[in-house]
């Protein structure tokens, strides 16, 4: 158990962009949110995931939407407040702990911003990354259920979901957020202690603490900061380059589209494809896809290792591409079938990044 | 003298918080530079330093005017000369992370005219979020009224799709509000509601003080006979119309160091650098890449205050020539300065202050001034506060270079010789006319060409809008003066816009930018100083 203040805020933030896999949500609204309430509250408690007692009631509360939009109609603290009250009044059952559904981005943050609600956040996940719907965490791999799903937004509408699976509960949940201007706040994926000691990502909040603060010494001692990340998760570069092209469109409840990257120094002749639905999904070199889903995919400032996310990648910013594995859970046959590249529709064969960096070495 | 030589002369001019540089250039050659203080009421300082920078050449051969300043940059960092604005915004009131949140508390301090979260804002797919409430502006109106404020900045939710009711709010208080001054969010900034808000903040709390400057600067060239086309350098080193700085002041907040850096890469002839800019009140610190400064990625810091403008990144050390020296403290040099005041302040000139000039004149790396009235200062202060400079500069520079390459480091500004940052000596390039590379630089203003366009894509192709689009940017840089063959695309982005009638839109962003024709001759050139 330790407490969460401003400072570790500011590192998780960080950490939490590269996780985001260029989703998530810009994290600086979520730092602001949060910063708010903990000056107001104090500093969060936060829990592993072995400290949990099995009889713990524990949810996610996680924003559901577009990061571009998200950059617009900012949500309000109140709304994860609320969400997770909505929720407590559904079921009757007395909520103990919230968690982060995702570690990427805005949604790594938002528990923080419901301090007001008193509860410890707990240091764990249900995905190691950020995906693009609600369904793509790892209860679902375990049964859990998404329903009954809370959800509130910034107009005062609620709206409590139950749904007959994960899938259905993401299709009606996103058409509504869609309808309610594609940002909403939901609290959802109730479980006990002892599921989410069996279920959930450990030690994602405090993996992001360390990336964003290894990013920030090896800044401070002029050490290759995306190197530093690459070799800390044990990643690819996949590819250097300058961005030539952008397509971004807000388009079904996800901000869409691919951004084109013109090689420079090794990877000069060549460019780069990254598409992504929030998050990146596929990175096509050339005409191939050389890394895909479940990995993460993140594009870095070139020289400082800033992450960009994909809603404010630009003309003209240099940047390298990197792959980190992600977690082995989305590896499995399970994992694959709702998170892989075929889920999202590329007819291509996962590969882990991991294999695309030995054969790059033995390439060189 | 052979300046009866044919050809267009131009005139670079940079106003800083200390002096007022102004250089002559022919074609690649600097005729002559001058450096005088910069005067209380900017004027008579830029009418002084041009006078002596022209003297002896035929005015009537200056074809063109561009001015850089760090006046504005300085009044936000330093929170001073600035309008406290009224922050209207269209959203679902209440506001989360309400205007001014982020903000440095004494810049806050000097800008916040009141927050007022009204109803208003647009979906993302251009929906209304919520209706305008006319009342309900012109209540504000009212209370602007009442309270005397005069500069209003209103940011509705997703105004880039569209525009309209900023632009109605802006008719409602002209009407209701004599004499008021308005920033609308959707005519300077981008998608990102907070960071597009601070932009229109700072625009707004910066136009009192631009429209003075741009008199002033106008006024002071007329004065002296000299009817050539007048610019400002904006933040990305194009230039821009004096009109057009009057209203959007934020869009030239980076041109003292744009163009100190371009005008190092231009006299030390290198393209890869680290840049130390030594001035009266600040030494900044940039690299340089490809002959352009290196610009932020990402949301940057202008003054403390989040914004998505394209910027160089440039660390600011409150080190110059002005900067005082304490006998004790944490910090000996600075971060306080003597500013335009040191011809009359510092030691060697007879004032009371021991200033960092006085420092280096006593440590004999300058004579400036009556040396004698420096030799009395201590050996270990004099020691010391070198050092001290010279540390922080260096970790700066280490700081800038961002790798552990091996880069030449070059010294340019007013107060280059005062320093000496652990270098190694052949790794140290101090140009001539380094003391006026912000000048040189504001010469090599390029010229852009911008085109921002709603486009239908009901019988044309997303990739057919954006070739028009770039061919119409590349036209307009080449008939604003770029020379043909060296315009490029910097800039692009599109908004898809679903709301409009014919089913789908794009909003595009091009911007190209090119050389100014630098057809001139070989000239003798010419010093003068004060």
């Amino acid at each position: 158990m330790r407490l969460i203040g401003e400072d570790e805020l500011e590192n998780i933030a960080v950490g939490s962009t590269i996780l985001g896999a260029g989703g998530g949500g810009d994290p600086y609204v979520g730092k602001l949110l949060a910063r708010q309430q903990i000056r107001e509250h104090g500093p969060v408690t936060m829990v592993g995931l072995d400290e949990l007692a099995d009889s713990d009631q524990v949810c996610f509360v996680a924003g559901m939407g577009a990061p571009g939009v998200l950059v617009e109609k900012l949500p309000r603290a109140s709304e994860a407040v609320r969400a997770v009250q909505l929720l407590q009044e559904t079921t009757g059952v007395a909520i103990t702990h919230i968690a982060p559904a995702e570690a990427g981005g805005l949604n790594a943050i938002v528990p923080f911003s419901a301090a007001a609600l008193g509860l410890p956040v707990v240091d764990a996940d249900g995905m190691g990354r950020a995906f693009p719907s609600l369904e793509l965490v790892t209860p679902t791999l375990y049964g859990g259920l998404c329903t009954p799903l809370a959800m509130v937004d910034e107009h005062g509408n609620e709206m409590v979901l139950r749904s007959p699976s994960n899938q259905w509960a993401e299709t009606i949940a996103r058409n509504v957020t869609l309808a309610s201007g594609c940002v909403t706040m939901t609290a959802l994926y109730q479980m006990t202690g002892a599921q989410a000691k069996q279920w959930l990502v450990p030690g994602v909040l405090t993996q992001a603490e360390d990336l964003g603060r290894l990013l920030r010494e090896s800044r401070a001692a002029h050490r290759d900061s995306v190197e530093a990340i690459v070799n800390h998760r044990r990643g690819a570069l996949l590819f250097t380059g300058r961005v030539t092209a952008v397509r971004r469109a807000n388009e079904r409840g996800w901000t869409i589209g691919e951004a084109t990257i013109t090689g420079t120094g090794p990877d000069q002749g060549s460019s780069m494809e990254l598409r992504f639905q929030n998050e990146h999904l596929v990175a096509v070199r050339d005409g191939v896809v050389v890394a895909s889903v479940p990995d993460l995919i993140m594009a870095m400032e070139h020289e400082t290792g800033e992450p960009i996310p994909a809603e404010e990648i630009r003309y003209g910013y240099r940047v390298s591409v990197v792959g980190l594995p992600c977690d082995h859970r989305w590896r499995t046959e399970a994992g694959l079938a709702i998170a892989g590249p075929r889920a999202f529709g590329y007819d291509v064969d996962y590969r882990p990044v991991e294999e695309i960096a030995a054969r790059s070495e033995v390439d060189a | 003298m052979t300046n009866a030589q044919q050809g267009p002369l131009r005139l670079g001019i940079d106003v800083g918080g200390t002096n007022t540089d102004a250089v002559l250039m022919s074609g690649n050659q600097v005729l002559s530079t001058s450096k005088i203080p910069t005067s209380p009421d900017v004027i008579s300082g830029i009418g002084a330093s041009v006078s002596a920078a022209t003297a002896g050449h035929d005015v009537s051969r200056v074809d063109r005017v561009i001015i850089g300043t760090t006046h504005f940059i300085n009044a936000v960092v330093q929170a001073r000369s600035l309008a406290p604005v009224a922050a209207i915004r269209l959203c679902t009131a209440p506001a989360s992370l309400p205007p001014f949140l982020d903000w440095p508390s004494a810049l806050r301090a000097a800008v916040d005219g009141g927050v007022h979260a009204c109803s208003g804002g647009y979906q993302f797919d251009g929906r209304l979020l919520n209706p305008l409430d006319e009342g309900e502006i012109g209540r504000v109106a009212q209370e602007l009224d009442r309270t005397g404020h005069r500069n209003v900045a209103v940011t509705g939710v997703f105004s880039p799709l569209a525009g309209e009711q900023e632009s109605r709010v802006a008719e409602i208080l002209t009407d209701m509000l004599p004499g008021v001054s308005i920033t609308l969010s959707h005519q300077i900034g981008r998608i990102g509601v907070l960071e597009r808000e601070n932009a229109a903040l700072l625009n707004e709390s910066l136009r009192p003080m631009a429209g003075q400057v741009v008199d002033g600067l106008a006024d002071a060239i007329a004065d002296l006979g000299i009817s050539a086309g007048l610019y400002l350098t904006q933040n990305d080193g194009t230039v821009m119309s004096l009109d057009r700085a009057r209203r959007y002041p934020i869009t030239t907040i980076a041109s003292g160091p744009t163009n100190s850096m371009r005008g190092a890469a231009f006299l030390s002839g290198l393209a890869d650098a680290v840049v130390v800019d030594v001035g009266g009140t600040t030494t900044d610190i940039g690299l340089l890449r490809n002959g352009f400064p290196r610009e932020s990625a990402v949301a940057k810091d202008l003054g403390g205050v989040r914004s998505n403008f394209r910027i160089p990144e440039v660390t600011s050390l409150g080190i110059g020539g002005g900067s005082v020296v304490h006998r004790d403290g944490d910090r000996l040099v600075g971060p306080d300065s003597v500013g335009f005041r040191l011809t009359s302040e510092a030691l060697v000139f007879g004032g009371t202050v021991t200033t960092l000039t006085d420092v280096a004149v006593a440590a004999g790396l300058a004579v400036i001034g009556d040396p004698a009235l420096a030799a009395h200062l201590p050996a270990d202060l004099v020691r010391d506060a070198l050092a001290e400079v010279n540390e922080r500069i260096f970790d700066a520079v280490e700081e800038a270079k961002l790798s552990d390459a091996d880069l030449p480091v070059v010294i340019v500004g007013g107060g280059a010789q005062l320093i000496s940052p652990r270098t190694p000596p052949e790794r140290l390039i101090r140009p001539t006319d380094g003391g006026s590379a912000n000048a040189v630089g504001a010469t090599l203003g390029s010229i852009g060409g911008e085109v921002d366009r709603i486009y239908s894509l009901a019988e044309q192709s997303r990739a057919d809008a954006l070739t028009d689009a770039r061919d119409e940017a590349i036209k307009l840089a080449l008939r604003a003066g770029a020379r043909a063959g060296s315009v490029s695309i910097v800039d692009e982005e599109d908004i898809p816009l679903s709301h409009l009638p014919g089913g789908s839109a794009l909003r595009i962003r091009v911007k190209a930018v090119g050389a100014l024709d630098t057809a001139g001759s070989d000239q003798e050139r010419t010093t003068s100083c004060v």
